[in-house]
C-alpha cells in the first residue's frame, strides 16, 4: 500500500492540470469558505438574537436534532429531490453546497447562542448601569465575551464541511474527495490513500489556522493571560482552563 | 413506508450491523478513555497534550480515515475492521475530554473525605470519583453516539455494509422510499442509543432522581 502512494505521490500528473492537487486543494478551500460564510451569516445573527432577546430557543434545539441526519443520506435526499430542477453542471454542485451550508448552520448557532448565554450576567447589569442601550451591551459586552464559543462553533462548522466536502465528491463536486472516491471506484489504492492523508492534512492544519485566529482576536481579558505582566504571553503555559473550555460544541 | 414493508428483513439486518458498527467502538472508546481521562487530571502538566491531540484526532474527516486505516493497521481495505478501529477513534477523540472534565469537576472536599474514609488510588477513582462523573461522561457519550451512528454510514463508499448501503443504493437507483428509510432507520437508531445512554445514566445515579429533582 505504502509503494503504491508513493508512486502517486511522485507521479507529475498528480500535481498539474485540473484535476491536479493545487487545483483540487483550492476547490476544496473554496467551498469550505463559501460556505461557512454563507452559513455564518446566516446563523451568527439567529444566535445573536436569540442569545440577546432569550426568544425562539426552540430554534437552537430544531437546529441541534438535525445533526441524528446522516449526513449522506442528506446529501443524497436533497441532490436527487432538488437536481432535477438545476439547470446544466450546476444540478450536482448547487444541491451539495446547499447540504454543507445546512451542515454548518447548526454548530455555529449553537455556538453563538451558548456564548450570549454564557455571558455572566452581573457583566451585563454593569453594562446597563453605566447607560448602554440593548444594542450597545449586545455589541460591546455580549459580543465579545460570546467570542471564544462563537468561534468554536465555526471551526467545527468548517470541519464538518471539510468531511462532508470530500463526501460530496460522490455525486460530482469536486475538490480533493475526487481522489477518494475516483481512486475507490478503480481500486487505486494509492490515488484514494493520497488523497485521503491530503484531506487529513487540510483539516488539521485549517484546524490550526483557526485556533490561532481564535487567540488573535479573542479579548485578552477572556483567556486569563492577561494576568501575567507581558502583554504578548504567548508561551504563557495554559494551567488555567481557557475561556472556551467549559463547552464544547462539535458535533 | 410500502418500501419498508416489502424490504424490513433486510432493513433490520443492516441496522443490526449499523449498530454493531457505530455501538461496540462507543463502548470500546468509553473504556479506553477513562485512563487518558483520569492520567490528563491526575498529571496537571499533561492536560494539553492529551487534549489536544485528541481533539486532532477528531478533525481527520472520516472517509479519509477509512481509507487510511488499513495503513496504520495492515488490514484489508475492505475490513470492517478498519471501520471499528476509526470510529473508536472518533468515540475516544471526544470522550477523553468529558471524562477528564467530569472527573476534575468532582469537588475537592469529596475526594478529601474519600481519601479520609480511606479509600485510595484505583478503589477512590471508581468508587467515589467515577460514579460523580457519570452525568458528565453520558452527555458526552450521547454526542458521540449521535456522530457514530450518522459517520458509520460513509462507510458504505467503502463497501463494508449497514444502514449507508440503503442510502446509496436508493440514490443511484432513484427509489425514494429506500433512501427514506434508510435516512428514517439512521434517525431511529440514533434516538434509541441516546434513551439508552440517559437510562443507563439514570440507573447508575439513583441519587439523582431520588430527590425528585429532575436529572
Amino acid at each position: 500500500m505504502i509503494p503504491s502512494i508513493l508512486e502517486w505521490f511522485r507521479d507529475p500528473m498528480t500535481w498539474s492540470g485540473p484535476g491536479g492537487v493545487p487545483t483540487r486543494l483550492l476547490e476544496h478551500l473554496w467551498y469550505t469558505v463559501v460556505t461557512v460564510v454563507i452559513a455564518a451569516a446566516i446563523a451568527v445573527p439567529l444566535g445573536l438574537w436569540v442569545g440577546h432577546t432569550g426568544r425562539a430557543r426552540w430554534l437552537v434545539s430544531v437546529a441541534n436534532s438535525l445533526r441524528a441526519v446522516p449526513t449522506l443520506g442528506l446529501l443524497f435526499a436533497v441532490s436527487l429531490v432538488v437536481g432535477p430542477y438545476i439547470p446544466g453542471d450546476l444540478a450536482f454542485t448547487a444541491p451539495s453546497i446547499a447540504v454543507l451550508v445546512l451542515l454548518a448552520i447548526p454548530p455555529i448557532l449553537a455556538g453563538t447562542y451558548a456564548g450570549i448565554d454564557a455571558v455572566d450576567p452581573s457583566a451585563r447589569d454593569a453594562a446597563k448601569g453605566v447607560g448602554m442601550r440593548g444594542r450597545q451591551v449586545l455589541w460591546q459586552v455580549e459580543l465579545p465575551n460570546a467570542l471564544p464559543l462563537l468561534l468554536s462553533g465555526v471551526k467545527s462548522a468548517m470541519l464538518q464541511v471539510v468531511a462532508t466536502a470530500t463526501i460530496a465528491a460522490y455525486l460530482g463536486l469536486g475538490g480533493l474527495g475526487r481522489y477518494l472516491i475516483d481512486g475507490l471506484a478503480v481500486s487505486d489504492i494509492g490515488e484514494a490513500a493520497g488523497g485521503a492523508l491530503l484531506v487529513g492534512l487540510l483539516a488539521i492544519v485549517l484546524e490550526g489556522v483557526l485556533s490561532l485566529l481564535q487567540r488573535r482576536v479573542v479579548s485578552p481579558g477572556l483567556t486569563g493571560r492577561t494576568a501575567r505582566g507581558s502583554q504578548d504571553g504567548d508561551d504563557a503555559p495554559q494551567a488555567e482552563a481557557p475561556a472556551d473550555a467549559p463547552v464544547d460544541v462539535r458535533g | 413506508m410500502d418500501w419498508f414493508l416489502a424490504n424490513w428483513p433486510r432493513v433490520i439486518d443492516l441496522a443490526g450491523s449499523h449498530l454493531y458498527l457505530s455501538g461496540v467502538p462507543l463502548v470500546v472508546g468509553l473504556v479506553l478513555s477513562v485512563p487518558l481521562g483520569w492520567a490528563a487530571v491526575r498529571w496537571r502538566a499533561s492536560y494539553p497534550a492529551i487534549i489536544t491531540s485528541s481533539g486532532l484526532l477528531y478533525t481527520i474527516p472520516s472517509l479519509a480515515l477509512f481509507i487510511v486505516m488499513p495503513l496504520i493497521l495492515g488490514t484489508r481495505i475492505l475490513d470492517p475492521f478498519n471501520v471499528l478501529a476509526a470510529m473508536t477513534v472518533y468515540t475516544l477523540a471526544l470522550l477523553v475530554r468529558t471524562v477528564a472534565d467530569g472527573l476534575s469537576a468532582v469537588p475537592d472536599h469529596v475526594e478529601q473525605a474519600a481519601t479520609a474514609m480511606g479509600y485510595g488510588g484505583l478503589r477512590r477513582l471508581f468508587g467515589v470519583q467515577l460514579p460523580l462523573a457519570v452525568p458528565v461522561i453520558a452527555s458526552g457519550l450521547r454526542v458521540a453516539s449521535v456522530s457514530n451512528v450518522s459517520i458509520v454510514s460513509v462507510a458504505s463508499l467503502i463497501g463494508v455494509s449497514q444502514l449507508g448501503d440503503l442510502l446509496i443504493d436508493g440514490y443511484q437507483r432513484v427509489i425514494y422510499g429506500e433512501l427514506l428509510t434508510g435516512i428514517l432507520a439512521c434517525v431511529v437508531l440514533a434516538l434509541a442509543l441516546d434513551r439508552l445512554i440517559v437510562l443507563g445514566a439514570r440507573l447508575l445515579t439513583p441519587w439523582q432522581t431520588a430527590g425528585g429533582g429532575a436529572a
